[in-house]
């Protein structure tokens, strides 16, 4: 796997892609996010940890407006995209999940398409016209970049739930990567993978850091300290402690986020 | 010893265990041969009266006037087709799109009376649905018609159509709807292209059955569609079904009528069964039936 962790040294300002300002999410009356505020920067992984409902994934669903599509889900403060707002009045959320691409914990290729058309979902359910190469051109790259482009080349027109649990989680991240987003969001990628599967989406991970911003939910602190950049620990829907991957696996500030890497809890 | 009393009475109480078992096992298995019994007794009589009566003439030619030997029933079995294909135009995007509406909008308190309101016709009387057709198709436009008879079909289908609809949506894993809007997908495309589009085989298994349903029933088509014993395939006018034809054969007192009404039962049954057959091939083999 090799050593994950990157920008070793390399102290240089990077952009800030995508920055959250006081951000408050709520079911109903219950607050899941308080005062969040934190930045993620373009080519880095950061990777968000912390116990079962600290809120990790109600975090990365507002950062792409998925939080709302639950019914009663309402959210406040301030996203910003390269410096715009995702939640002011003049957005369209469906703008902002096009930039901002995501993977959810299950593998949800749609049952109904082939592999091929999986991939191309994003634009025919949007009604993007593009001619029959562009379109093979779009589904190969895709599918090279979420690294399953060798395992199915040659049963591109058989359904996308023929596919094995992890090759079916590869096709869901071509899939969010053919709409050619901005934001990579995970939420929870590998919980119902093994660890064959695992490694091979960390390693996709590794490959598409340098052309993404990425933002990882995970369970499982190895995996954030193998493969993220940056680390945020979260505790009962606040953000405890946000730093260099690096720093917070060994040098934590807070005691919380000791405990809980310590394995004390959570 | 003792190690070998025990299990021998452990062998015991296995062997009663077993008995109990088998003995159950026997019940549930006469309990299918009983519930089997009525049914090929009804389709073997309908199959020996029935073929002996069918021929040619019986889907090509009219009914014969009075007195008169032979004819046919060519056009019930066009009038069936018509009213129930008329009934499904009206009713499937009715019931469909109610459907949808109530799987889409679980919580509202509309949406629960819509939903009672459905359940609650599902177990209307069919002769009850055709007087309602009676009364807001016969009684304004005057005279019974082939559009009164499907107004009362679709009444009995959109209920079905609706529930069964509603179910096969839920079905749907909420995390596909998730990873199409992800996608930046809107939400009417999404609930179009990915939710009803991964429950359309349930959905046209619930329209099949539904359709099934209403080619058999006379009830309704009495006092609406009425029957005819000419050629007639206008909406307005009175038009003959296999249903009403077999009705008013089989209580009749000639012989030549009764024999034509088994052979009409009999196609009515073929009809019936192949729409069935058509489930098992929509749906692949696993035929679910609605509720």
């Amino acid at each position: 796997m090799g050593d994950g962790r990157g920008g070793e040294g390399a102290k240089v300002v990077m952009a800030e892609k995508l920055v959250v300002k006081n951000l408050n999410a709520y079911f109903n009356q219950n607050r899941a996010l308080h005062d969040v505020s934190l930045s993620f920067e373009q080519a880095r992984i950061a990777a968000i940890i912390g116990p079962s409902g600290c809120g990790k994934s109600t975090l990365v669903r507002c950062l792409n407006r998925m939080h709302e599509v639950v019914p009663g889900a309402t959210a406040s403060g301030e996203v910003l995209l390269d410096g715009n707002d995702i939640y002011a009045d003049d957005v369209d959320p469906v703008q902002v999940r096009r930039r901002i691409g995501m993977v959810f914990q299950k593998p949800t290729p749609f049952p109904t398409m082939s592999i091929e058309d999986n991939v191309a979902a994003g634009l025919t359910l949007n009604g993007v016209e593009i001619s029959r190469a562009e379109r093979d051109q779009l589904i190969e790259r895709s599918l090279r970049q979420a690294a399953l482009w060798e395992e199915v080349k040659d049963r591109l027109r058989r359904p996308g739930g023929s596919l094995s649990g992890g090759q079916q989680q590869r096709l869901c991240v071509a899939r969010a990567l053919a709409v050619q987003p901005e934001v990579l969001l995970m939420d929870e990628p590998c919980s119902a993978l093994d660890p064959i599967s695992t490694a091979r989406i960390e390693e996709l991970l590794l490959e598409l850091k340098s052309a993404y911003t990425i933002v990882i939910v995970t369970h499982n602190m190895q995996q954030a300290a193998r493969c993220s950049d940056m680390t945020a620990f979260m505790y009962t829907g606040e953000l405890v402690e946000y730093g260099e991957t690096k720093q917070i696996f060994t040098n934590p500030t807070k005691r919380e986020t000791e405990d809980y890497i310590t394995g004390r809890f959570g | 010893m003792a190690a070998a009393v025990s299990n021998l009475r452990g062998e015991s109480r296995y062997r009663y265990r077993k008995f109990k078992s088998d003995a159950m096992m026997a019940i549930t298995v006469g309990a299918t041969i009983l519930t089997l019994i009525p049914l090929f007794l009804v389709l073997g009589y309908l199959l020996t009266k029935g073929v002996a009566s069918l021929n040619w003439a019986f889907f090509t030619h009219m009914p014969a006037p009075v007195g008169e030997h032979g004819g046919g029933m060519a056009n019930a079995i066009v009038g069936t087709l018509e009213v129930v294909g008329i009934a499904c135009l009206i009713g499937v995007p009715i019931g469909v799109g109610a459907g949808l509406y109530l799987a889409a909008n679980r919580a509202s308190q509309f949406t629960n009376w819509v939903r009672f309101s459905a359940d609650v016709l599902m177990g209307v009387p069919s002769i009850v649905v055709g007087i309602f057709a009676y009364a807001v198709v016969v009684r304004p436009f005057g005279g019974f018609s082939t559009l009164a008879g499907s107004v009362a079909l679709a009444a009995i289908m959109i209920p079905l159509v609706t529930r069964t609809t509603e179910e096969m949506v839920l079905l749907v894993p909420p995390e596909l709807r998730e990873a199409s809007l992800a996608l930046g997908v809107p939400h009417w495309r999404t609930t179009l292209s990915v939710v009803a589009r991964t429950a359309l085989s349930g959905i046209t298994t619930g329209v099949i059955l539904a359709v099934a349903r209403v080619s058999g029933e006379t009830a309704p088509l009495l006092f609406t569609a009425f029957g005819n014993r000419f050629w007639s395939t206008s909406l307005f006018h009175p038009i003959n079904t296999l249903t009403v034809q077999v009705y008013t054969y089989a209580i009749s007192p000639f012989a030549d009528w009764q024999r034509q009404a088994w052979a009409g039962a009999l196609v009515l049954t073929g009809i019936i069964l192949a729409l069935e057959l058509g489930v098992r091939w929509v749906t692949g083999g696993a035929a679910k039936a609605p509720r």
